[in-house]
């Protein structure tokens, strides 16, 4: 056991150095090129797994993103077709106010006229009715001077107040 | 295409060359040795065989060393009609007369008795066989021994492939048949996940690779390193696993100390030719130490070279030697006490099995081990040696 032979030396080289370069050649070289190359697309499917998923993860957050953008759009379309149903609301009552107070005025405004008419009319024919009277009066009696001139008088002041008082 | 023609020229090439290998050996192995029952009677005709007494050291020792025969089992042992079962290795020598090749039968089917001894010692050709070291013959044939009983003769160059070689052999080509068929599957099944033997073997591959040379060596340099780590890992292994196989002639590969010398040696010469500026530096100038300490620390270091390898060496050799060892310890405690009697032979035989089922189970883990603990200091070696300077 503990005798070294030159043989056992000589042939231990050869067969180990033969073991050794024959093993590189025809074994570890493709298997280890091989074991690298799997690890590699392994690694490499992982990585595009990996970034697939973070693809989806942003794509998903996008969705999210549009989807709030568009749920604002439209509570803002909603709100303003609220503001323009009540300001068209508004303006057209405020067209009719102003139309119902421009007609209520012209009626005034004629009434008005209407009035002033009738009171002028009215006055001449108070007028009339009062020279009727007083020529009626005058034929009757003409010997109270006095008594007629009250009268007309009284007459023509309550007519005179009532003119006053229509003008003011 | 010239890709693929290529692929397909280099695996032909190895499936020759393994198969062509693989068939000369048993080839040339048939040639001069054949498996064969002999009758022979173990001492010299007309001497009475008397009764020899058991010797644990003496079994034991032969056992666990080289030998030019693969020893299975002896029939009727120390009677005349003893039947040696084995296979018989061929000799070859480089004499005086140019190369000698013969069957190691012709050795071992004629042993002579040294006189006043029970040695024997075999003889053929002109060359002896003693202790399994092969000397030339005498003028007059046989020994001339020197007071101490050791041979005084001199020996020719014994080339012969000798049980630990023939194991070493059969290690090499079962290592190159699994993993050319390995790298075949991996080519066949190019980036799928492994099956059968290479989801076997893999883990292991990977293991040396991530675990012992990366660590060791850093990433980007270990590769240069792989097929030798990865190739004397599994060698190394095999070598061990085949010594632990029952009836096979108890392979001690690498219990030989000729075959981890060069298994050191490689990992010596690999060392020190990829030793960088900063190994050879941290050795002959270390920095940042007093003067007087570096006339102590620089002949340590340089000591050092040789002794890492020396360690790895001796490491191996035995702790594989000592696992054989103590299961032939046990073995020889049955027939010691056997020799007082029969029933305490029977009676130590079952403890001793128990023990010897349990030491093979460590046997194997020490395998794997020794197989481990050398690659692993290997890759610590080499790494120290491409280290890059990173402080001072």
């Amino acid at each position: 056991m503990l005798s070294v032979g030159l043989g056992t030396i000589i042939w231990t080289s050869i067969a180990f150095l033969a073991v050794v370069f024959l093993l590189g050649r025809l074994a570890w070289k493709p298997i280890l090129n091989l074991i690298r190359e799997r690890e590699e697309s392994i690694e490499a499917a992982l990585q595009s797994a990996e970034k697939a998923r973070l693809e989806i993860t942003e794509l998903k957050d996008q969705n999210e993103a549009l989807l709030a953008e568009a749920r604002q759009e439209r509570d803002k379309i909603l709100r303003e077709a609220r503001d323009l149903k009540e300001k068209m609301i508004g303006d057209a009552k405020k067209i009719a106010d102003d139309e119902a107070r421009r007609m209520i005025e012209k009626a005034q405004i004629e009434i008005d006229r209407q009035k002033s008419a009738a009171i002028s009319e009215l006055k001449q024919q108070v007028a009339g009715f009062s020279l009727e009277i007083a020529t009626k009066l005058v034929g009757k009696r003409m010997e109270d001077n006095a008594e007629q001139r009250a009268i007309i008088n009284d007459h023509l002041s309550a007519l005179g107040n009532q003119e006053s008082k229509s003008a003011s | 295409m010239a890709e693929k023609t290529r692929v397909s020229a280099v695996k032909y090439l190895s499936d020759f060359i393994v198969k062509g290998a693989f068939c000369a050996f048993l080839t040339y192995f048939s040639g001069f040795a054949n498996l064969q029952a002999n009758a022979s009677s173990s001492l010299d005709s007309g001497q009475k065989a008397e009764p020899k007494s058991f010797n644990a050291g003496e079994m034991i020792m032969h056992h666990i060393s080289d030998a030019h025969e693969i020893h299975f089992f002896t029939l009727n042992e120390g009677d005349a009609g003893a039947h040696h079962y084995s296979f018989y290795l061929p000799i070859i020598i480089k004499g005086k007369n140019g190369w000698d090749v013969f069957s190691s039968s012709h050795f071992y089917h004629h042993p002579k008795q040294i006189t006043g001894s029970h040695d024997v010692y075999m003889e053929h050709n002109g060359y002896v066989l003693f202790h399994e070291q092969i000397y030339y013959a005498g003028p007059n044939g046989g020994l001339t021994m020197d007071s101490h009983g050791h041979p005084t003769n001199e020996k020719p160059l014994d080339m012969s492939i000798t049980k630990s070689v023939a194991g070493l052999f059969i290690a090499g080509i079962l290592v190159l048949l699994i993993f050319i068929s390995v790298a075949s599957s991996y080519k066949k099944r190019r980036g799928m996940a492994p099956r059968g033997l290479q989801s076997f073997l893999e883990p292991l591959i990977l293991f040396i690779r991530d675990e012992v040379a990366v660590p060791s060596i850093g990433a980007k340099k270990a590769d240069k390193f792989m097929p030798f780590l990865l190739s004397s890992f599994f060698f190394i292994w095999m070598a061990n696993i085949l010594g632990l196989i029952p009836f096979l002639g108890g392979f001690n590969v690498m219990g030989t100390l000729g075959v981890t010398l060069v298994l050191a040696t490689v990992v010596f010469i690999i060392t020190t030719l990829n030793g960088n500026r900063n190994y050879w530096v941290h050795i002959l100038w270390p920095h940042g130490v007093p003067l007087p300490i570096k006339f102590i620390l620089v002949p340590i270091e340089i000591i050092g070279i040789f002794i890492k390898p020396a360690v790895l060496m001796i490491r191996l050799t035995a702790n594989i030697t000592a696992g054989h060892i103590i299961i032939l310890s046990f073995v020889s405690l049955i027939f010691i006490f056997g020799q007082q009697s029969a029933g305490a032979g029977y009676g130590v035989g079952v403890g001793s099995l128990l023990f010897m089922v349990f030491m093979n189970v460590i046997e194997l883990l020490v395998a794997f081990l020794q197989a481990y603990v050398f690659t692993l200091l290997a890759a610590i070696y080499f790494g120290s040696a491409v280290e890059e300077a990173h402080h001072h």
